[in-house]
């Protein structure tokens, strides 16, 4: 096998992460015109919830990603009670400070709690080698989870009362009130929804690599650029564009520094928002 | 009567001895938070036990007094921005007497500016880069072994084993490890081995799986490097879960943490290049033992000591040495001391260079290195093996 198709192969794996990761971000957006900036604390939680559930049941730690899921989703409930709720309809500078300073708040206690020492999830499953290289199975086992997760979420929103009724208020909320959806509640569902997705995959990444408090805000900096490339509000979008971002980078890594990287990232997404302003999926995802 | 003259003359010798057991302050940082938090830890934890046995046994003596030592230390969140507020205000607010360095080469130059600039002493530790003792610094000494030393020590004892072994460099992009590997590099073409593949990653990496692709491309089959513990310890576990087939891996720093033990069977057979282990046999001239200290530390703090933990109990025990030479605590005549120093402690050798050029970089001191090997009873533990004469166990190559 050679060096650049091991390389996309394992761009392909985390890229999945990095587009669950964005789902959450893109899904709150896409429904609540809310950038969440709580993001990165919650992708941590979820590296930390995963540590502290796999450390006291020594559980398979995808099996654990359901607990965690569940734990997000109240997590979510509780966050936009206290601090989205509160600022919904008024400007985005409003919503913007407001989760961030619960993003503050997050770190800081986290940081008391745990300081920035690096945590493990001591767990490996057995990966597949070919010629030279091996893929480990927790990358395999992360990217299959995402698109579980994804597909659970697709079928959610698109065959359930809630899920339709999420939609129906991402696409007009006022009409959606008029049909008797208590926009209120739908709003609290899908931002419990979001961040239960930003801490799934804040509990994948805690199987692949070690992580600290403050290691969210490299992968909410990351979902912020997948979430543009995709198209604001597109959840879907933000899953294909996260797999394509991580095929990027494993396309050029052989040919240049792995710190050259952000940058070619981030030029791809200056040239995305200039030649297509609503995003790779704006025009077909609906 | 001489009832009342005796309680009298009691109290006044009290007042009197009190008055002699003056304070000294130590100013320092410690990076309880960020990347460099491990390691620092480590590093602070060497002050503070030397400081406890110092002030235990009655504070520093120097010129017929003594001193207590007290501590006056904030969290820099391995961060150099913070470090050049910090020390500056540890100088001018605190009125720190001397000062100890941060952890790592970076943070160090950073806070090297503001001692110089404010003519204070400052013992650097946990800070190898030779760059910043070239710059005609007066007032700053070296304790560690200067950076150039770590990985030449490791193909030195490389060339023993495979002439002509296939090198890989990969190391962390700061200061301290481009200080190591950059003469390594020039060390390793010039002892004949085909350097490879040489990548730096960013200090927050944490997905390597790029880089050992490229590595693996390489055909490499000794790799080199590394940088600081939170780097070190995921480059070390992702190259034994891509299962990639190298004879020997030497990281920076990272490994000599008793920390690395918990990467189960990723530490196997990693070498560290090492400022000091337990099985050194130092005959110390001035402090106590290795023994000694390695058995205190490891009653106080219910894990063994790091190199960076014995680094910082040494720079307490010269500095305590350098004010008992200089017979106070008069800066000048402290650095003066300092500049005179050569003496052996549980640590090793410690001299400082006088030259101009180069003033305060350590010359004294020499590298080990450390295997990660199993014992007897199959447990993890690090075993000297390098130099030869200092060995404690053969090294073992290649690793599997």
């Amino acid at each position: 096998m050679s060096g650049i198709l091991a390389s996309m192969i394992d761009g392909l794996l985390i890229g999945s992460v990095y587009g669950l990761a964005a789902m959450g971000l893109s899904l709150i957006w896409g429904v609540m015109d809310v950038i969440n900036l709580t993001h990165g604390a919650m992708i941590a939680l979820g590296m930390f919830g995963m540590y502290m559930l796999f450390h006291a049941s020594a559980m398979n730690a995808y099996i654990l990603l359901v607990p965690v899921i569940a734990g997000g989703l109240i997590l979510g409930t509780i966050v936009y009670w206290l601090s989205v709720s509160w600022v919904i309809g008024r400007s985005q500078l409003m919503s913007l400070l407001s989760t961030f300073a619960v993003n503050m708040m997050v770190i800081g206690i986290g940081t008391a709690i745990w300081s920035t020492s690096p945590y493990n999830v001591d767990f490996s499953l057995p990966g597949i080698t070919v010629g030279a290289y091996t893929f480990t199975g927790n990358h395999m086992a992360a990217a299959m989870s995402a698109f579980v997760i994804a597909l659970l979420l697709e079928l959610f929103l698109y065959r359930t009362r809630a899920g339709k009724a999420i939609r129906a208020v991402a696409d007009n909320r006022e009409a959606a009130e008029l049909m008797g959806i208590s926009s209120t509640r739908v709003l609290m569902i899908a931002f419990a929804i979001g961040i239960a997705l930003a801490v799934a995959s804040g509990a994948l990444v805690s199987t692949l690599f070690p992580f600290t408090i403050l290691s969210g805000a490299s992968y909410q900096l990351k979902s912020f650029v997948v979430t543009v490339l995709a198209g604001l509000g597109k959840p879907f979008g933000a899953l294909l564009a996260g797999v394509l971002l991580g095929l990027l980078e494993g396309a050029v890594s052989p040919f240049i520094a792995v710190s050259w990287i952000p940058l070619i990232e981030f030029g791809l997404f200056v040239l995305v928002l200039i030649v297509f302003p609503r995003g790779l999926f704006g025009r077909a995802t609906a | 009567m001489k009832r009342a003259i005796f309680v009298g003359l009691l109290l006044l010798s009290v007042f009197v001895a009190a008055g002699f057991a003056q304070t000294i302050t130590l100013g320092f940082t410690v990076s309880r938070t960020g990347a460099l938090n491990v390691d620092s830890l480590e590093q602070y934890r060497g002050f503070e036990l030397w400081r406890d046995t110092v002030n235990a046994a009655g504070g520093i003596k120097g010129g017929g007094k003594s001193y207590k030592v007290q501590f006056a230390s904030y969290d820099d969140e391995s961060n150099s921005k913070r470090v050049q507020q910090l020390y500056t205000r540890m100088i001018l607010e605190d009125k720190a007497d001397f000062l100890f360095s941060p952890y790592s080469s970076g943070l160090t130059s950073t806070a090297a500016v503001v001692t110089e600039q404010n003519e204070k002493i400052m013992l650097t530790t946990g800070a190898a880069e030779e760059k910043t003792y070239k710059l005609g610094n007066q007032y700053l000494f070296q304790m560690f072994a200067p950076a150039t030393q770590y990985l030449t020590a490791a193909l030195d004892a490389l060339k023993t084993k495979d002439p002509k072994a296939s090198v890989a460099f990969i190391y962390e992009d700061s200061s301290f490890s481009v200080a190591v590997v950059t003469p390594a590099k020039a060390y390793a073409q010039q002892q004949g081995f085909n350097v490879a593949f040489t990548e730096a990653y960013a200090p927050n990496t944490t997905d390597f799986s790029a880089i050992i692709d490229k590595v693996i491309a390489s055909k490499a089959t000794v790799l080199l490097g590394g940088g600081h513990y939170a780097d070190g310890s995921t480059l070390a576990r992702q190259l034994y879960g891509h299962k990639v087939p190298l004879k020997m891996i030497t990281l920076l720093v990272a490994p000599d943490s008793p920390q690395w033990s918990e990467l189960g069977d990723a530490a196997l057979g990693v070498i560290v290049p090492s400022q000091w282990e337990p099985q050194s046999t130092f005959k110390a001239q001035y402090g106590p033992g290795g023994a000694d200290f390695a058995k205190a530390y490891t009653a106080k703090y219910n894990t063994p000591p790091s190199y960076e933990s014995a680094g910082g109990y040494a720079s307490g025990l010269v500095l305590q040495h350098s004010i008992e030479q200089a017979g106070g605590t008069d800066s000048a005549k402290v650095a003066q001391a300092l500049n005179a120093t050569d003496i052996t402690t549980f640590y090793g050798r410690t001299k400082f260079s006088t030259q101009a050029s180069e003033h305060g970089l350590q010359v004294g001191h020499t590298i080990f290195l450390a295997q990660w090997q199993k014992d007897k009873s199959g447990k993890p533990v690090k075993q000297v093996v390098w130099p030869l004469a200092g060995k404690s166990a053969d090294l073992s190559y290649p690793i599997h």
